[in-house]
C-alpha cells in the first residue's frame, strides 16, 4: 500500500470538474484508492463520497492506493490533485 | 389572462406552451414482494441505464454542459450509493424506495454543506428522478422535445435541463421560480432567448395554451385576441428587421452618441463582434493568455502577437485592454499562490500586479509594441483599483511605456466615492458592475446562497455609478460600463442617464441595447435614472423604471 499527503491545487477545490476527473481516474485505475480529509475516509472512485468531503483549494488530503502498480497510480492521481483543473 | 414576472431582454414570442413535467411522486415505503437480490439487481440495472443515457447526452452536448452531464453519469453509478442501496434493499425496501432514500441522504449532506455544494444537490435530484423513472417505467422528467417550436413553462431550469434544450425549437422560456440571476435568466441572456422568470402562477398555465410572451413588459398573456397576436407579430418582425438592418452606431433618440462596444475574452471572437455592430472593444480580458500559459507568464513576444491580432480587427476603433486581472476566482500560480481566507478581498487585480511588477511591465511593453504595429485606438486599464494613489501609479506607468490612454476600472466602492479625485488622474474610467455590486452589497458573486444580492439595479450600486458619471462630466473624462448591467436593455438607458458615455457587453446583447437606446432621449434617460435612484431596492427600481419607460413611450 502506498500512502501520501497531498495539497489540493484546484482553485475551486475538489468539487465539480476536478472531482469528476479525479474520480474517473481513480475508478479506472483498477486499484483500491481511498482519500481521507480529517477523520473522514471515502472510496476515491465515488464522486459523491469525494464531493461530500468538501475539499477546498489548499486543503491537505491523504491518498492511499492498494493494488498492482500502486506507485505509478499514486503518481498520476497526485498530479491530478496538485494541478489546477478549474481553468480551461 | 395575464401573468407577470421579470422579463429578460426585450423580445416578444407567440406560441403554444409545453409544460416541463412535474417531479415524480415519492415512492411508497411498502415492503418489497420481490426479495432483496431481485430489488438490488433492478436498481443497479436502472442506474446503469441512466448512466449510459447521461453519457450519451454528454457526448451530444459538449463543452461545460458535458462536464455536468458526465459528473451526473458518475453519480448514477456511484459505488457509495450502491452500498447504501444494497443496505436498504437487504432491509426489505423496494428498489424505488431504496434509490429514493439513498440519493436523498447524499442530497441532504450536500445541502447541509451549503454554497456551491448545495447547488450540486439539484444535479443529484435530477439523477435520482431519472433512475426512479426508469425503475417505474415512466418517462424521465426532463425537457420535452416536441416537433414544433414551443414556449417552455417550468418551475425553474437546471443546467442539465438546458444543456440539451434544442434552442431552435424554444420560442420562449417562462419560469415560476428563479430571479434575474438564475440559471434560466443567464442562459436566456447569453442565447438571446425571450424569457420571463419568477412568474407567479405560471404553473397553472395548461399545456398547449396559446400565449404571447412579452419580455419588455414582463408579461405572459394567455389566449390572446387576434389583434394582440397581430400586434406581437408586428413587433417580432420589427425586431427581426432591426437585427438585420444596417448597423447604426449606438445613440439616443436625440442623436446623442453612445458607442456600443464588445466584451471579448480572446482574439478569436473579434470578427463576430464586428459583424454584430460592435463599435470597438470596451473590455478585452487578457487572463486567458496567462491561464493557458501554465506555471509561468507568457513572453512579451507571445503577448504582442496576440494583442496585434485583436487590434487588427478594429482599425481606427477603440480597443480597451484590461491588464491581467488575477486573484479571487482565477488565481495564477506565478502571481499569488498564498492561501487567502477572503480572496475577493485579497491580493488581486492591480494589487497582485504591483506585487509582481515585472509581469505588469512586460504586459505594458507588449501592448505598446502591438499598438505601434496597428491602427486601432488602444486604451489600457487596470482592474481592482481602490485608491487615488493606485490610479496615479497605474496611469503614470502606462504613460511611461508610451500608452497614451490609460484608465481605471471602478469596481470598489472606495474609488467610486472618490471618483472626482481619481478621475483627475485617469484618462477614462470603466465601471465593472458585477464586482461593484459584489463589493457594495458585501455578497460573494460566486456564492449561490447570496446570489439574490447580485443585482446591479440596486439603488446603492446605481448611486455609486452616478457619482462616477458626475465626476466624469465635471472633469470631461469618458465613463464606460463593461459589466453584465450594460447588456440589460432598460438598465442600459438608466446607466446613460447616470452619465455613462459608452456601454460594453457581450456581442449577443448589442442589437437589443441599440434598439432600446433609440427609444429615449437624454431627458428621458435622466428621468428614468432619477426614478431608479429613488427606489428602495433592486426589484422596485426595476419595476418603477419599467412602468415609467412604458408610459414615456406612450406619450
Amino acid at each position: 500500500m502506498v500512502e501520501r499527503n497531498i495539497r489540493i491545487g484546484s482553485s475551486h477545490g475538489l468539487h465539480a470538474r476536478p472531482a469528476k476527473l479525479f474520480t474517473q481516474a481513480a475508478a479506472s485505475s483498477g486499484a483500491t484508492v481511498n482519500i481521507r480529509k480529517g477523520d473522514k475516509t471515502v472510496n476515491a472512485a465515488s464522486i459523491l463520497g469525494v464531493i461530500s468531503l468538501g475539499v477546498d483549494h489548499g486543503d491537505e488530503v491523504t491518498l492511499t492506493v492498494e493494488g498492482d502498480d500502486a506507485e505509478r497510480i499514486m503518481g498520476e492521481l497526485e498530479e491530478l490533485l496538485v494541478t489546477d483543473q478549474d481553468e480551461a | 389572462m395575464e401573468f407577470t414576472g421579470t422579463g429578460i431582454g426585450r423580445g416578444v414570442a407567440v406560441g403554444q406552451t409545453v409544460r416541463m413535467p412535474d417531479p415524480l411522486p415519492e415512492p411508497a415505503d411498502t415492503p418489497s414482494k420481490r426479495g432483496a437480490d431481485d430489488e438490488l439487481s433492478r436498481a443497479t440495472a436502472s442506474m446503469g441505464a441512466v448512466a449510459r443515457d447521461l453519457e450519451k447526452r454528454a457526448e451530444i452536448a459538449g463543452g461545460t454542459a458535458a462536464d455536468v452531464l458526465e459528473a451526473q453519469a458518475m453519480m448514477a453509478e456511484d459505488p457509495s450509493l450502491v452500498d447504501l442501496i444494497s443496505q436498504a434493499t437487504a432491509a426489505g425496501k423496494t428498489a424505488e424506495r431504496a434509490v429514493f432514500e439513498s440519493f436523498a441522504s447524499f442530497r441532504d449532506q450536500l445541502t447541509a454543506m451549503g454554497g456551491y455544494l448545495g447547488e450540486r444537490a439539484a444535479d443529484l435530484d435530477d439523477v435520482s428522478q431519472r433512475v426512479i423513472a426508469d425503475l417505474s417505467g415512466v418517462p424521465a422528467p426532463g425537457v420535452p422535445q416536441p416537433e414544433e417550436p414551443f414556449v417552455l413553462v417550468a418551475r425553474d431550469l437546471a443546467p442539465a435541463d438546458t444543456a440539451l434544450l434544442d434552442l431552435d425549437k424554444v420560442l420562449a422560456l417562462v419560469t415560476s421560480d428563479g430571479g434575474p440571476t438564475s440559471h434560466t435568466a443567464i442562459l436566456a441572456r447569453e442565447k438571446a432567448i425571450v424569457a420571463i422568470v419568477g412568474t407567479a402562477d405560471a404553473l397553472t398555465i395548461e399545456n398547449g395554451t396559446s400565449v404571447i410572451v412579452d419580455a419588455a413588459a414582463g408579461t405572459v398573456m394567455t389566449e390572446p385576441s387576434a389583434a394582440a397576436v397581430a400586434d406581437a407579430e408586428a413587433r417580432i418582425a420589427e425586431r427581426r428587421e432591426a437585427a438585420s438592418a444596417p448597423l447604426t452606431p449606438g445613440a439616443l433618440a436625440d442623436g446623442t452618441a453612445v458607442p456600443l462596444l464588445a466584451n471579448l475574452g480572446s482574439g478569436d471572437a473579434a470578427a463576430s463582434a464586428v459583424e454584430l455592430g460592435a463599435e470597438g472593444v470596451g473590455l478585452f480580458r487578457t487572463e486567458f493568455l496567462f491561464l493557458d500559459a501554465g506555471q509561468t507568464a507568457p513572453s512579451v513576444d507571445e503577448q504582442t502577437a496576440h494583442y496585434v491580432r485583436v487590434l487588427e480587427a478594429f482599425p481606427g476603433k477603440k480597443v480597451t485592454v484590461r491588464v491581467l486581472d488575477a486573484g479571487a476566482d482565477k488565481p495564477l500560480p506565478f502571481l499569488n499562490d498564498a492561501d487567502e481566507e477572503n480572496p475577493a478581498l485579497g491580493l488581486r487585480g492591480l494589487r497582485a500586479l504591483r506585487a509582481n511588477e515585472q509581469i505588469l511591465r512586460d504586459q505594458l511593453t507588449a501592448l505598446a509594441a502591438a499598438d505601434a504595429q496597428t491602427d486601432a485606438d488602444l486604451w489600457v486599464m487596470a482592474p481592482m483599483v481602490s485608491t487615488v494613489e493606485e490610479t496615479e501609479y497605474f496611469v503614470g506607468l502606462a504613460h511611461e511605456f508610451g500608452l497614451r490612454t490609460a484608465g481605471i476600472m471602478v469596481e470598489v466602492p472606495s474609488i467610486a466615492l472618490l471618483a472626482d479625485r481619481a478621475l483627475a488622474h485617469a484618462d477614462f474610467a470603466s465601471i465593472g458592475t458585477n464586482d461593484l455590486t459584489q463589493y457594495t452589497l458585501a455578497a460573494d458573486r460566486l456564492l449561490g446562497t447570496v446570489a439574490g444580492f447580485q443585482d446591479p439595479w440596486h439603488p446603492a450600486v446605481l448611486r455609486l455609478i452616478s457619482e462616477i458619471g458626475q465626476a466624469g462630466a465635471d472633469t470631461g473624462t469618458p465613463v464606460g460600463i463593461c459589466g453584465e448591467a450594460a447588456a440589460d436593455p432598460l438598465l442600459a438607458v438608466v446607466l446613460v442617464g447616470l452619465g455613462a458615455t459608452t456601454l460594453s457587453m457581450s456581442p449577443a446583447a448589442l442589437a437589443d441595447v441599440r434598439l432600446s437606446l433609440v427609444r429615449f432621449d437624454r431627458d428621458a434617460a435622466q428621468r428614468l435614472a432619477r426614478i431608479a435612484l429613488d427606489a428602495h431596492d433592486a426589484a422596485s427600481a426595476r419595476s418603477a423604471v419599467t412602468d415609467a419607460a412604458a408610459s414615456l413611450q406612450k406619450e
